[in-house]
C-alpha cells in the first residue's frame, strides 16, 4: 500500500515535470486570483484605517488619495470624546470574560454528567438540550424580555450575562462529545484512589478538556463580543453599551462625518484584529474544531 | 454458617451498590443543575410563553385577551410579513449558494499552495469582526456620492453604477454580497479541514485510472466532501434566515421596506410597535420555516450526502 503511494507520487511528479510551463502558469494564475480575492477581503479594513487618518478635504478625492497628507490623528481623540468608547470596551470585555468562563464551567459540568454518570432520565434531558438548539433566539426573546423586566434586570448587564452563562446547549453538546472520548479507566483509577465525582471532574476530566475548552472559549468569546441583537434589546443607557452597540449609536449621530465614523470603526475593530493576527492559528483552529464537532 | 456469610456479603455489596448509585445520582443533579435551570428559565419557559403569547393580543401592559389563531391568520395575510419573507428568501438565495461555492473554490485553490497561511488569515479576517463595524465600513464603501467604488467608476468610465443601498432593487443583493464577504472565511476553513481529510491515495488512484481533473472533482472530491458541505449548508441556511444586523445598521430596513427582513419584522412588532402577540406569531412562523427547511435537508441528505463507514 505504502509502496503504491510512493510510486504514484513519483509518477505524478514525473508527469508534472513533463509540462512545467503549463503547470507554472497554472500556479501563477491561481496566485493572482487568490491574491485578488485576498485584496477584496482586506481592502475594506485598509480603506477604513486610511480614511480615519484623513481630514474631510482628502477623504473624497478622485482619483482617491491613498496615503493621508497631512495625517489627521485628531479624528481619534474626537471620536473618543464624542462617545465613551473606553467604557464600551470595558463593558464588552468584562461581560465576555464572565460569560465565557461561566459557560465553560456550567457546560463542562453538565457535559461530564451526561457523558459519564448513568443517572435516570439522562437520555431524555439530553434530548431536551438538543431540541432547544433548533429554536431561534428571536422566538424566545420576547418572553425573555418579560422575564428580565419581572426580575428588574432590563437595562442592566445581568440580562445579557446570566442567560448565556447558565445555558448553552451547544457548549454542553460539544463538550460531551469530547468527554465521551476520554477512556473510562482513567476515571475508575481516580475513583479507586478515593476521588469523589467532583474531584474526578476537577482533577482528571477538566485538565484533559483544556484543548476543547480553549477552542470553544474562543468561539463563545467572539459570539459574545460581537453580539448585537441581544444588547440592542436589553440595554438603553449609553454607559452600559457594548462596543457594537456604541458604534451603532455613533453611526446614528454622525451620519455624514465619514472620517470620524471610520475612526470610530477602527477603534471598534482594530484591537480585535490585532489579537486575531497574533493568535490567528489558535483562533482559526478553535473555530474549525467547534464547527467540525458540531457536525 | 457458610450460607449466612454469603448472604451477609451479598447484602453488604448490594448496600454499597445502592449507596454508590444514589451518590452518583446526587452528583449528576449537582452537575447538570445550573444548565438545567438555565434551560428551563431561558429556553423552555420562554418557548412555552412565546407559544402562549402568540395566541393572545397583548401589548405588554393591561389585559391579555385570548385570540386563538387570529395573530397567525393576520400575520400570514400581512403585506409586511410577505415583504419580509421575500427579502429574507432573496438574501438566502444569493448568499448561501454564492458563499458556499466561492468558499469551496477558494479552499481548493488554497489546499496546496505557497503563502497558504497568509491567505487564510486575510480571508478569515471579516469572520472575527463585529457585523456592526463591517456594516458601517460597507455603508461608506457603497455610498453613491462619497464611496470609493461608485465615484471612481463614474470618473474613470462614465458608467453610473446603481446606488447600492438606496436603490430598492439593489439593496438586498448588496447586503447579501456583504454577507458572502463576511462569511466566506468560515466556510473556507471548514472546507479546508474537510479537504484535508480526503486521503491523497484516493485521488491518485482516480488519476491512474485516467480520470481528468474535472472528473476527479466531480466523482471523488465532491462526494467525499459531502458531509462537510451538508453541515455548512444547514448552518448557513439557518443563519441566513436570521439576517438582521446589517439591515438594521445600514438601511434601517429601507428604502421603504426593501431590506425589511423576517427578524426585522419580529423586532419591529415587539420592540417598536409593542404588539407582543403579533410578534410572537411572526417569530413562530419564522421558526416553522427554519424547522421545515432543516427537516427537508435532513431528509434530502440521503440522496446526496456520502458517509464513510
Amino acid at each position: 500500500m505504502a509502496t503504491t503511494a510512493v510510486v504514484t507520487r513519483k509518477y505524478v511528479a514525473a508527469d508534472a515535470a513533463h509540462k512545467p510551463i503549463s503547470k507554472q502558469l497554472e500556479t501563477i494564475g491561481l496566485q493572482v486570483v487568490l491574491a485578488l480575492g485576498a485584496f477584496i477581503m482586506a481592502f475594506p479594513f485598509l480603506w477604513m484605517i486610511l480614511t480615519s487618518l484623513k481630514d474631510s478635504s482628502q477623504a473624497f478625492l478622485i482619483p482617491p488619495k491613498w496615503i493621508p497628507d497631512p495625517w489627521a490623528w485628531e479624528n481619534y481623540p474626537a471620536s473618543l470624546q464624542a462617545l465613551p468608547f473606553g467604557i464600551a470596551y470595558f463593558n464588552s470585555l468584562y461581560i465576555s470574560v464572565i460569560v465565557v468562563t461561566s459557560t465553560l464551567l456550567t457546560a463542562s459540568m453538565a457535559a461530564y454528567a451526561f457523558a459519564k454518570i448513568n443517572f435516570p432520565g439522562r437520555e431524555m434531558v439530553f434530548l431536551l438540550f438538543l431540541a432547544t438548539m433548533m429554536v431561534p433566539q428571536q422566538v424566545t426573546i420576547i418572553p425573555l424580555f418579560l422575564i428580565m423586566k419581572w426580575l428588574g434586570w432590563v437595562d442592566t448587564h445581568l440580562a445579557i450575562i446570566v442567560p448565556p452563562a447558565l445555558f448553552s446547549a451547544f457548549a454542553v453538546f460539544l463538550l460531551r462529545q469530547f468527554i465521551r472520548g476520554i477512556p473510562k479507566e482513567l476515571e475508575e483509577a481516580a475513583m479507586i484512589d478515593g476521588c469523589n465525582r467532583f474531584r474526578t471532574y476537577w482533577q482528571i476530566i477538566l485538565p484533559l478538556l483544556v484543548p476543547a475548552m480553549s477552542a470553544l472559549g474562543i468561539f463563545l468569546f467572539l459570539g459574545s463580543w460581537n453580539n448585537f441583537f441581544v444588547p440592542l434589546i436589553f440595554l438603553n443607557t449609553p454607559d452600559l453599551f457594548t462596543v457594537p452597540l456604541m458604534l451603532n449609536q455613533f453611526r446614528g449621530q454622525y451620519t455624514v462625518d465619514w472620517t470620524l465614523l471610520m475612526a470610530g470603526s477602527t477603534i471598534a475593530v482594530l484591537p480585535v484584529l490585532l489579537v486575531y493576527i497574533v493568535g490567528q492559528r489558535k483562533i482559526i483552529e478553535g473555530i474549525t474544531l467547534t464547527g467540525l464537532t458540531g457536525r | 454458617m457458610v450460607a449466612t456469610t454469603i448472604d451477609r456479603a451479598r447484602t453488604a455489596r448490594a448496600g454499597r451498590q445502592w449507596n454508590r448509585t444514589t451518590t452518583d445520582n446526587l452528583w449528576a443533579l449537582v452537575f447538570i443543575g445550573p444548565q438545567v435551570i438555565g434551560l428551563l428559565a431561558f429556553s423552555a419557559l420562554p418557548l412555552a410563553a412565546a407559544l402562549y403569547l402568540s395566541l393572545t393580543n397583548w401589548d405588554g401592559f393591561g389585559n391579555q385577551t385570548f385570540v386563538g389563531l387570529n395573530n397567525f391568520v393576520e400575520q400570514l395575510r400581512s403585506p409586511d410579513l410577505h415583504i419580509a419573507l421575500w427579502n429574507t428568501f432573496l438574501y438566502t438565495l444569493i448568499s448561501v449558494p454564492g458563499g458556499l461555492i466561492l468558499a469551496l473554490l477558494v479552499a481548493m485553490g488554497l489546499s496546496n499552495i505557497p503563502f497558504k497561511t497568509v491567505y487564510r488569515v486575510l480571508y478569515f479576517m471579516p469572520v472575527v469582526t463585529s457585523s456592526v463595524a463591517v456594516s458601517v465600513v460597507w455603508l461608506y464603501l457603497l455610498n453613491n456620492d462619497f464611496g470609493i467604488i461608485n465615484t471612481n467608476v463614474k470618473a474613470w468610465t462614465g458608467v453610473e453604477l446603481p446606488n447600492w443601498l438606496v436603490d430598492s432593487h439593489w439593496v438586498m443583493p448588496s447586503i447579501a454580497f456583504m454577507g458572502i464577504w463576511q462569511g466566506l472565511g468560515y466556510s473556507m476553513v471548514i472546507f479546508l479541514a474537510g479537504l484535508a481529510n480526503i486521503p491523497v491515495s484516493v485521488r491518485e488512484a482516480a488519476m491512474i485510472d485516467g480520470a481528468n481533473k474535472f472528473q476527479i472533482f466531480r466523482n471523488v472530491t465532491l462526494p467525499l466532501l459531502s458531509p462537510t458541505t451538508f453541515f455548512l449548508t444547514i448552518t448557513a441556511l439557518i443563519a441566513s434566515f436570521q439576517v438582521f444586523d446589517q439591515a438594521f445598521v445600514m438601511t434601517g430596513g429601507g428604502p421603504g421596506k426593501a431590506s425589511y427582513t423576517m427578524v426585522f419584522h419580529v423586532y419591529q412588532l415587539a420592540f417598536v410597535d409593542f404588539t407582543f402577540g403579533k410578534s410572537a406569531a411572526a417569530a413562530m412562523i419564522l421558526f416553522a420555516i427554519i424547522l421545515a427547511i432543516t427537516i427537508f435537508q435532513l431528509y434530502a441528505q440521503k440522496r446526496w450526502v456520502h458517509y464513510e463507514d
